[in-house]
Order: C-alpha cells, then structure tokens, then sequence
C-alpha cells in the first residue's frame, strides 16, 4: 500500500511539472497545443544523450527545459508567422519532433540509464539522504523540482510579463491596444510551457532510468485532464490554480492506479487514460450547464 | 494630425461580391479635433476607424500621422499613439483578471512588460482615486474579476484604461451603442471630460446623432465611403438634430432604404 501511494505521488509529481505547462497553453492561453506529446519525449531524449555521455544530471534538467522552449518557440512561430492554425502548428512540430528524438536518442528507439547518475542517484544526493529516507528519497527530490517549478510559475505570473500572457489568451485585442505584439507574447507563453513538458520529460526518464521514443504518446490527455480535474474540483478562490493543477495531477495518477490495482492489465493503461478522460470532461461539462441554467 | 490620402478599399476583391467602399478617399483630422462621425450601416465609418488603427489594410493611398507614413505600420505599433475604445464593452479590459490587474496593465502601456511586479503598490491608491472619480463604486471592489462587472462598469473601465497613459488620439467606435440609455449618457459624460482634460484629438462614430450634435467640434457625415458632410466651429454649432436626419432620410430615399 505505502509502496502503491509513494508510486502515485512520484508519477503525480512529475506529470504535474507537464501539467503545469499544460495548464499555461490549454487554460490561459487558450491554445490547444498538441506538440507536448513530443516535447515530453524531447525532454528525456536530450536527458538520455547527456547522462549516457555521463554529464551532469542536473545540467540534464535545465538543458531539456530550454530544448523544450525552443520546440515551444518553434510551435509559436509556425502559428504566430506562418499563420498555421494552433491545432495544426502543434500537431506539424509534434510529428518533426519524433523524428529528432530518435536522433538525439543515437537513432535507437530505447536507450537503458541503469547504470548511470541520474538527479536521484549521485554522490552528492546519496550522501545527502540517510539511509532511513532511501525509500523515499525519489519522491523528495520529485517534490523539490516540482515545487520549484510551480513557484518559479506563480511567481512569472504576478510579473508585468505575466500579466500580459494572462491578458492575451483572455482578450488579443487589449494586448494590441497596449502597443505589445500579441503575436510574440503568444510564442513566450508557448515556450515556457513547452518548457515545463519537456522538464517533466527529463525527470521522467532519469526516474525510470530508460529512454524510450514512445513515452510521450498520450500525454496531452494526461496533462489536459489534470488541468481539468484540478480546477474544476477547486473551483473559487481558496487554491491557486497552479495548486490545483499539480493536486489534479495526483488525483489522476490516483485513479489510474487504482484501474490496475483492481486488477486491469498494465497493457490497457491507454484505454483507461482515455476512458477517465472523457469521464472527466461529461462530469466538468455537466457542471457548466447546471451554472447556466 | 492624421490625414488620410487617396484611400482606396475594396471588399471580397476577386469576387462577384467586389464590392468598393472607399475611392480617393481624403480626410485631415487636426490636432484637438473632436470629430463626430455618423452615417448609416455601411457607409464606411468603422473601416475608417480600422484603416486609421491598422486593422485594415487599404488597397492604395497614404496613411499620414503626425508627418510620419504609417500606411504599412503594424497594428500594435500604432496603438503607441492611439487609444481605442471598441464597441463591445469585452474588447476593452480583460474579464479574468481583477480591476486592479487591468489598471496596473493599462497603467504600464508604452514602458517595457519585463519581469518587473505586475503591480506597482504605490499606484494603487492613484487607481483608486481615479476609479471613484468614475462614480460607479469599482475602487471598492478592486479584487473583483472585471468579467463579473455590468457591460457599462466595464465600458467606463475601458475608457479610464485607454486614457490613463499619455496618448495623442482617441479613437470611440460606438463606445455607446451597446448600453443601456442612462449607462450611454454616463459613459458620454466620461468622454466629454476626459478629452477636454487630456485636450485627445478623439474622433467618434456613433449612431446616436444627438451625442453627435452636442459633441465634439466637428461632425463628419459618411454615405457609401465619402464624408458627404463635414461642418466644423460655428457651422457644427447651428447644427441640430432635425436637420440631420432629413439629411438621413434623404440618402435612405437615395439609396432605396
């Protein structure tokens, strides 16, 4: 059982980090942003180029964020400058991606870590936690980036730059109004979140000490029913919506786990992402209608 | 001063529904201007204002502002110089974020959006102060989210927001015509004060053409893409309400309406 929930929170955690990006591009900028699928993936295959080259783990991190916010930039410039419409800007850089995370991965579909450092296991981490916390250690460290993610977030969006990528997904227009180029704030919004998929991506691989071509498949369903779980549960003003995201997250992990506990196969994970999903927008959708009438 | 030179534009160009709105096109708006602009559906007022602003693109002649060809400018570069108030009463502030957000955005227009805090602390009470000077209560309810506010709230808080940072033209798009007739004569009453303050070269289209008459120093009236009236000073003051619409009614007769 504690193994099952410290599984929950790690897989929590980490999809968190993506759903946060999810949750700049779906909810504040109103841009259905499918590209995530394999900035997710981008993120673990720059990881696994460096670790198997036995750089540092950390670097690891940041270099996958900003690999992840220039896929993003690349995302915003197809929308913003070729005029592509925004499912298909997402859906035209996902599929390029696929074909550069195989490379970045040595053009071999699978690359194994084991027996390489990762942010979890290192000199410096395993001389840090005492044997007692080893179980736990994974999660800490999940929870920290985490949670340095999301304060770093809240904290760019109660900035002026902040305010402006709120403004733009609200009303385009007013960010015209006040002389800014709505154009080049959709394409930083893009990036930042492109950036925290593919940061998500990173952690991922490192925890499950492997890489492989087809782990991003299905993460804007995760992503977008966390964001929607999230802030429909809290809904009102008592949790910032980023809490509420990164707790939606969790939830989500809850409820798979708990399909496969009740004995589905591991096989149907897909099935059961996409199944919660669409429960998850009639129950949201349902509550929408009740507020109207 | 705006001038607008040889203006062509055409609509659905290519089409069998070509249609030509504007030929040779001329208009000079001066410096303190106060223009009413009124005309029926079509005539052309709004894509004058869209022409000025740059949201449309004409097919030929010059866009002239303050000496400077602003014909091929983008839109939002534009927007440096020119405030505008839109219609719709949502295309001025931004519903999910609260009063003192809007302002504190409003407030830093022509300065840098950086990584500063979004909200100057020490401006709020100067936001408070203006926002009573709008008589509707808002100071007191700063936290509020600006999408739960009434259509003319949010209209006096566009306008207070278009005209709070230095701006040289204001341009009203029938800032009026979606409130209510005792919001409208609020909001109007706003404008009036804030353009002789700011001294705004403002030009306004509106369909009510009594705003139109007791507004402004001059008045401009469009029929199919040409200003077919343009009185201004003592000619614009003998003006009234009853000559205008016989010349109305004319151009409907004229045009089969």
């Amino acid at each position: 059982m504690e193994q099952l929930i410290i599984g929950v929170l790690e897989q929590g955690f980490i999809y968190a980090i993506m759903a946060l990006g999810v949750y700049i591009t779906y909810k504040i900028l109103d841009f259905p942003d499918l590209s995530v699928d394999s900035t997710f993936p981008l993120g673990a295959a720059v990881t696994a180029l460096m670790l198997s080259n036995e750089m540092n783990p950390f670097l690891a991190l940041l270099a996958s964020t900003a690999a992840g916010a220039l896929a993003g930039i690349g995302t915003g410039l197809i929308h913003v400058k070729c005029k592509v419409r925004d499912l298909l800007s997402g859906i035209i850089m996902m599929t390029a991606l696929y074909t550069l995370n195989l490379r970045l991965a040595g053009g071999s579909a699978n690359v194994p870590l084991f027996n390489n450092q990762s942010v979890f296991d290192n000199d410096f981490i395993n001389g840090l936690f005492p044997e007692a916390l080893s179980s736990y250690k994974t999660v800490i460290i999940i929870f920290i980036i985490m949670m340095i993610a999301k304060v770093l977030l809240d904290f760019y969006m109660k900035t002026k730059s902040g305010y402006l990528l709120r403004a733009v997904g609200d009303n385009p227009t007013i960010v015209t109004s006040l002389a800014k180029d709505s154009g080049f704030v959709k394409i930083v919004g893009l990036a930042i979140s492109n950036g925290l998929v593919a940061l998500a991506g990173s952690v991922m691989c490192q925890q499950q000490r492997f890489f492989e071509i087809s782990m991003g498949t299905g993460t804007i369903v995760i992503g977008l029913a966390s964001v929607i779980i999230g802030t429909n549960v809290f809904k009102g003003n008592l949790l910032k919506a980023t809490t509420a995201v990164v707790i939606g997250s969790v939830l989500y992990k809850a409820c798979v786990a708990i399909a496969i506990e009740v004995g589905l196969p591991a096989s149907d994970l897909k099935f059961i992402t996409a199944v919660l999903f669409l429960i998850i927008l009639i129950i949201s959708m349902d509550r929408k209608k009740k507020v109207k009438s | 001063m705006i001038e607008l030179q040889h203006i062509d534009k055409y609509y659905n160009i290519g089409t069998v529904n070509e249609v030509c709105l504007f030929k040779d096109f001329n208009l000079t708006i001066h410096d303190g201007d106060f223009i009413s602009v009124i005309g029926s559906n079509g005539s052309g007022k709004t894509s004058m204002l869209n022409l000025i602003c740059g949201s449309l693109e004409a097919e030929a002649g010059k866009i002239i502002l303050n000496g400077e060809d602003i014909t091929h400018q983008k839109e939002y570069v534009r927007q440096r110089k020119i405030g505008r108030v839109y219609q719709n009463p949502a295309m001025g502030t931004c519903p999910s974020m609260t009063i003192l957000e809007n302002m504190s955005l409003a407030d830093n227009k022509g300065k840098a959006y950086g990584l500063q805090f979004g909200t100057n602390k020490k401006r709020i009470d100067d936001y408070r102060e203006m926002l009573s000077q709008l008589g509707l209560g808002l100071e007191d309810m700063m936290g509020s989210k600006v999408g739960s506010l009434s259509g003319g709230q949010r209209q006096a808080m566009a306008l207070l927001m278009t005209t709070m940072t230095p701006i040289e033209f204001l341009i009203l798009d029938e800032h009026t015509a979606a409130l209510d007739p005792k919001t409208a004569e609020l909001i109007m009453e706003l404008t009036g004060k804030v353009v002789k303050e700011k001294n705004l070269t403002t030009i306004m289209v509106t369909h009510n053409l009594r705003y139109a008459v007791e507004y402004g120093k001059r008045l401009i009236m469009m029929h199919q893409g040409n200003a077919i009236v343009d009185k201004a000073g003592k000619e614009k003051e003998e003006l009234d309400v009853d000559a205008l619409l016989n010349q109305f009614n004319q151009i409907s007769i004229e045009t089969g309406n």
